[in-house]
């Protein structure tokens, strides 16, 4: 009956070891003279030990083509799991595909069952996705596209925003009075300690770099003009804006990127408030209040950090650096800064708020979110204040 | 050669419990959940932790898995303590654990074969082809083949359930839990989820705790029970529920289990 034995185990079982040793698994193949070809399973088919591999058995088949029937059977059989599963599947495939029979013989049930729910429901064939390669025209194309769709999305957001705000100015927009304190709050008071110490070190650091030249022709006094004009034009603006970026438009789009994922926007939109004037409306307000008055304070803070310098490291009088600051600065620089400061302001809300509704419903989706949101609020801040430096200069302000 | 993660062949004896939970008190700081809870599990037994929304069902399971501290008590596994176990003892404990939360919980960065790989590549010394092949394998065995490369978020409610299944099976575990499996599943879904954790318990021989509130599952899988009253705090009966419905002591337990509708 039985024409060939052959023995086949694990790349790594070592003949020398006995069964116990874990030596894992072993495969037994007997043909018969009938067309049958046996198949002996013994030790331990675990996923630890690795998958095999049918290699062996496919030599058999490709040897013999007289193999009608392929029938397993419990060798000594220690233990299974998915491995033996696995495998006996793919030697079913190998037989299918030569059509013969195959049959799990006097295998344990649950092997048997395991491979029925395996092939229960059919390969969704339309499912699966392969990479298809695009060619660069046409990558270029979907690009251009995707930044019209998203140009038009970012246009849209900011006209509902202005429409939400209209609703507002006549006394429709509906939010609740507290959502907008704690927007003050956070963005403001909050915000306080960082403004502090960024816009401190601000003032000081364009006075040492301004003390070094103007030095060098005994211009030391002109050090309360640089840092007059560059605090109230420029820097006090900027450094609250991009402050403000990181730690509040982050935090809005973190905050309404998670409310998306809840379906938490659904249900406002459901229950007929628009999620514009509940959530967007507060919080781009509270930043367009609080970025001036976090303006004016770090104006302040800028130029103490200046007359710091001036008296300490340049032996400046005090009241000789407040004078020449009075002298250098004119209303409009201050009034150019404020109202940079109140665009700034609206620009890094609409970013976090803009950022944070079109977030995907995912957990990575927040983050890209959050990210986005200050990488875009940088930019249109860099690129308003170049606009502003453009038109003042234009104008003569 | 020994293994602690799989020192039992999958024929244990059936009369010894897989699972004590031994006078298990849960408590926030001062508040407690449930006081002296104490039942067995046998192997290859289908368990449902059964009580009313609330009672603290979903917090004694994040217990036996070692996501809460027992404010009192021990739980055993095959008669080692696991609250008294280090956090080496615990993680190979826990590697024979398989855990469906209640809403799937996939990382939703990753695709379904990205999941279900994650506990295997951490786990084992597998090649990359060999894991997808046991990823493959997973996903069909919950009727998932072909989905490999969908992204949670693309998938429906019960689809990510599935998907979460074939994570919690991935490393082929010797104790399922389960949380709420049927919570937001159409009923025909819900009887087909029943039947692939009976199907997984025969074929497997793992044993199985599930979390649920859902009579029609419950009558249809378990083979025992515990029941939690959120009255008195603690567990009042357990055993079949079938004869629990129709003899148990306590009212409130017959109730539960009939929706607190007259039996004709």
């Amino acid at each position: 009956m039985t024409a060939a034995i052959r023995r086949n185990g694990t790349p790594g079982d070592d003949p020398g070891k006995g069964p116990g040793d874990g030596a894992a698994h072993a495969l037994e193949t007997r043909v018969g003279a009938d067309g049958r070809l046996t198949l002996a399973l013994s030790g331990d088919w675990r996923v630890r030990h690795g998958l095999a591999t049918t290699s062996a058995v496919d030599a058999v088949l490709d040897r013999d083509g007289s193999i009608r029937l392929v029938v397993c059977e419990d060798g000594g059989l220690r233990s299974w799991d998915s491995a033996l599963v696995g495998y006996l599947l793919r030697v079913k495939d190998l037989c299918a595909d030569r059509g013969i029979a195959f049959d799990t013989g006097n295998l344990p049930a649950g092997v048997a069952r395991l491979m029925a729910l395996a092939r229960a429901v059919p390969v969704k064939e339309d499912a699966a996705r392969g990479d298809t390669a695009r060619s660069l025209p046409e990558r270029l194309g979907q690009a251009v596209l995707d930044g019209w769709r998203e140009l038009d999305q970012a246009v849209s957001f900011l006209g509902e925003i202005v429409l939400g705000l209209g609703r507002m100015m006549v006394g429709r927009a509906r939010f609740r009075r507290v959502d907008f304190l704690m927007a003050v709050e956070d963005a403001g008071a909050r915000g306080l300690p960082i403004i502090t110490i960024v816009s401190l070190l601000v003032g000081l650091t364009v006075a040492f770099v301004g003390a070094i030249q103007l030095k060098q022709f005994g211009a030391d006094i002109y050090v309360a003009n640089l840092v007059g004009l560059a605090m109230t034009r420029e820097m006090a603006s900027l450094m609250t804006a991009i402050v403000l970026a990181g730690r509040t438009g982050a935090a809005y789009a973190a905050q309404l990127g998670t409310m998306q994922g809840n379906e938490e926007i659904d249900a406002l939109s459901t229950i007929g408030i628009s999620p514009i004037d509940f959530l967007v409306l507060p919080r781009v307000l509270a930043l367009a209040l609080m970025m001036p008055l976090l303006f004016v304070y770090s104006c302040f803070l800028g130029l103490l950090g200046g007359y710091i310098v001036g008296t300490s490291m340049l032996g400046l009088s005090g009241p000789a650096y407040v004078l020449q600051t009075q002298y250098a600065l004119t209303m409009n620089d201050f009034w150019v800064g404020f109202v940079k400061s109140i665009v700034f302001g609206m620009l890094v809300a609409y970013a976090g708020a803009y950022r944070g509704m079109r977030a995907g419903r995912s957990a990575q989706a927040v983050g890209v979110a959050a990210t986005s949101a200050v990488v875009t609020s940088i930019v249109l801040i860099i690129v308003v204040d170049a606009l502003f430096a453009v038109m003042t200069n234009l104008l003569g302000i | 050669m020994s293994d602690p993660t799989r020192a039992e062949p999958r024929t244990a004896p059936r009369d010894s419990p897989r699972i004590e939970v031994d006078g298990l008190t849960m408590a926030f700081d001062d508040f407690v959940v449930q006081r002296d809870v104490s039942f067995q599990v046998p192997t290859g037994d289908i368990f449902v932790i059964m009580g009313a929304s609330g009672c603290g069902k979903s917090t004694l399971l994040k217990h036996m898995i070692g996501l809460v501290e027992p404010a009192a008590g021990d739980i055993l596994y095959d008669g080692k303590s696991f609250t008294a176990a280090d956090a080496e003892g615990r993680a190979v404990m826990s590697r024979r654990f398989g855990v469906l939360f209640q809403s799937g919980a996939l990382w939703s960065s990753m695709t379904l074969a990205e999941n279900v790989s994650v506990p295997l590549s951490q786990y084992t010394r597998l090649t990359r082809d060999e894991i997808a092949e046991l990823v493959s394998l997973k996903l069909a065995l919950v009727g998932l083949a072909g989905f490999e490369d969908y992204y949670p978020s693309e998938i429906s409610g019960g689809m990510r359930k599935r998907a979460g299944l074939a994570r919690a099976i991935a490393l082929d575990p010797d104790i399922l839990f389960f949380d709420e499996p049927s919570a937001g599943l159409d009923p025909l879904s819900s009887r087909r989820l029943d039947d692939l954790i009976l199907e997984l318990r025969d074929s497997l021989g793992a044993t199985v705790v599930i979390v649920s509130h859902e009579l029609a599952s419950i009558f249809a899988i378990a083979d025992n029970s515990v029941f939690l009253d959120a009255e008195s705090r603690t567990a009042i009966d357990g055993g079949d529920p079938k004869s629990l419905r129709d003899h148990s002591a306590h009212p409130a337990v017959r109730e539960f289990l009939t929706r607190g509708e007259p039996r004709t």
